[in-house]
């Protein structure tokens, strides 16, 4: 376990995976169709997706809690790979356990996998520091504002993974300052985390603010619409949202997102182009 | 200073009973003494009391056997209820086979199986220790297995991520998740436990509160039996005070959570007439006073 070998260049593969819920009384409720994504090592991907539309049950099967209906799903290149207990899991909600403190909190999957506790201890010590929250590592869940207690689900889940974390809307039940400031925060100490990680959500901003590429699905049941390189440099500011490129970028993932298809942005323009054409002749 | 301040707290709390006891109690002191009532029939507070203070030798050797039976048989009610309640949740096809088996053994009217365990299992103690283990277990083991059917299926889910058998998400998350509903039930059960002692000594005993208690009746000592009844209920309270003060030690965590929600759910009269009165936009400004939380809860820490 602790023999450390290089990152593999890819973390994960998704290949083909459908999956598809048998209902009582009604036709199969189909929610993943042939889904093929790829993750290499320390690259953010993001899912954008309408609600609904079968992100979560992607990362629940990602994450080994269940199987695809078809398909395959590859971690470091093995497709044969067990993935429960290799891979951090965050929710959106933060599941604190309220009876242990903070840093007993950020210790429960690591605890789990079996890591000596004083190893354990000394890397969340270390994750504690560098998250900011070294004064509150004996504070209990309800002692901690929703901000902080995200944090610490999110050092939970970085000692968790071993190269790969899903990460479930991990900020979609904060209010929108907080959720703000956690994606500044994200933006900080993601490049010094060196692992890789899949965001889940609806937000088309928070998707390629954070992202190194992007996913959109369509809605149930969902496909890739969309498959976007985000090429912003990195160290990235949270200002870079008002910039040209971002609002392109942004531009083209709405219009994937909200038509279902991929209208490249000099194809809209010829449309416009024959449309305003129609309209003279 | 802080000690001062929890002496003012509990007596803040216990004041508002006591005042009504004792209102209750002069009422029945005055109605036996105006009514010239034959004590036989009802005898007066302060009667009760002084009889009782005079064959105290008596209750007192009595009590012992009522409160070793009815600690044992809470023991065995412990143990089984929580046995009892972790097969139901462990087996779903076990726990459909026990649970009509629990309810109808609280369908059966315990003051008529009480005679019929003597007959069984003789005079000693063990027929009173089952009296009790009968009445006990069953809140026992119905709030712990609801307590550990009500774990956050999202919280389980996680620790399944993280590789945790089906064994360690019950000892690290569920069991814990538990205690709260648990304690509700050893509550009751406490409760419960010295009233199952004292009717399984009433049927037939050489010692305890029980037969002493039928002993007085057929003696015509009306006051001293009151005294024990009374006895009796101080056991009981005593024993459920126990139980909560163990709750509070065990589970700090769940106090500290709550307190502070109900502080903020349920503002005090003093500040909400405040709150109101501001919201009523007052000519003067007014001063909204802040409390002092809670001891056991601190505020949250706010950053960022």
């Amino acid at each position: 376990m602790n023999v450390s070998s290089p990152p593999a260049p890819v973390a994960l593969t998704v290949e083909g995976v459908s999956k598809a819920f048998p209902q009582r009384g009604k036709p199969v409720l189909a929610v993943l169709d042939h889904i093929s994504l790829q993750v290499a090592a320390g690259e953010f991907v993001s899912v954008v997706g309408p609600s609904g539309s079968g992100k979560s049950t992607l990362l629940s099967i990602i994450a080994g809690l269940d199987d695809p209906t078809e398909g395959s799903i590859a971690l470091e290149g093995d497709p044969n790979a067990p993935r429960l207990g290799q891979i951090g899991y965050m929710p959106q909600r933060d599941l604190l356990l309220p009876w242990r403190n903070a840093l007993d909190n950020a210790l429960a999957g690591i605890q789990v996998q079996g890591v000596p506790r004083r190893e354990a201890r000394q890397r969340a010590h270390a994750l504690f520091e560098q998250f900011g929250l070294a004064d509150f590592e004996r504070s209990y869940p309800h002692e901690l504002s929703g901000g902080m207690r995200q944090r610490v689900a999110f050092a939970r889940t970085v000692l968790a993974a071993r190269n790969l974390m899903l990460l479930d809307e991990p900020f979609g039940a904060l209010d929108a300052l907080t959720r703000l400031a956690m994606q500044r925060w994200l933006l900080d100490i993601w490049g010094q985390l060196g692992k890789a990680a899949i965001l889940v959500t609806h937000d088309p901003e928070e998707a390629l603010l954070l992202a190194d590429h992007v996913y959109v699905f369509s809605a149930r049941p969902a496909r890739v619409v969309l498959s976007l390189d985000v090429a912003l440099p990195r160290p990235r500011q949270t200002e870079i949202v008002g910039s040209p490129v971002f609002a392109r970028l942004k531009g083209r993932l709405l219009r994937a997102l909200l038509t279902g298809q991929d209208i490249p942005l000099e194809a809209l323009a010829l449309q416009e182009q024959e449309a305003s054409q129609e309209v003279a002749l | 200073m802080k000690l001062l301040r929890a002496v003012g707290r509990t007596c803040a709390r216990v004041w508002p009973p006591v005042l009504l006891l004792a209102l209750l109690l002069a009422g029945w002191q005055l109605y036996v003494q105006a009514g010239n009532i034959d004590p036989l029939i009802l005898p007066a507070p302060l009667r009760i009391i002084t009889a009782s203070i005079a064959s105290r030798s008596t209750f007192a050797a009595h009590i012992g056997t009522t409160l070793y039976e009815t600690l044992v048989g809470l023991a065995a009610a412990l143990a089984f209820g929580m046995l009892t309640a972790t097969i139901i949740d462990l087996s779903p096809f076990l726990g459909r086979a026990i649970y009509p088996l629990l309810v109808a053994s609280q369908a059966i009217p315990i003051v008529a199986i009480a005679p019929l365990l003597i007959f069984s299992f003789g005079f000693g103690l063990l027929p009173k220790v089952i009296v009790v283990t009968l009445i006990c277990f069953f809140p026992i083991t119905v709030s712990m297995a609801d307590g550990l059917r009500a774990t956050d299926p999202e919280l389980i889910k996680l620790y399944r991520t993280f590789g945790a058998s089906e064994l360690v998400i019950f000892w690290r998350v569920r069991l814990p998740h538990a205690l709260p509903s648990f304690f509700s039930g050893l509550r009751i059960a406490a409760t419960y436990a010295v009233v199952g002692a004292f009717l399984g000594e009433y049927v037939s005993a050489i010692y305890g509160l029980g037969i002493l208690f039928s002993y007085e009746e057929h003696s015509f000592r009306t006051d001293l039996a009151f005294g024990d009844v009374i006895i009796t209920a101080l056991l009981s309270i005593a024993l459920f005070a126990l139980v909560s003060v163990i709750e509070r030690i065990a589970l700090p965590w769940y106090y500290a959570g709550r307190e502070r929600d109900w502080h903020e759910a349920k503002p005090s009269a003093r500040r909400r007439r405040a709150l109101h009165k501001h919201s009523q936009g007052a000519d003067q400004p007014v001063t909204i006073p802040t409390e002092p939380p809670h001891e056991l809860s601190t505020p949250r820490k706010e950053t960022l």
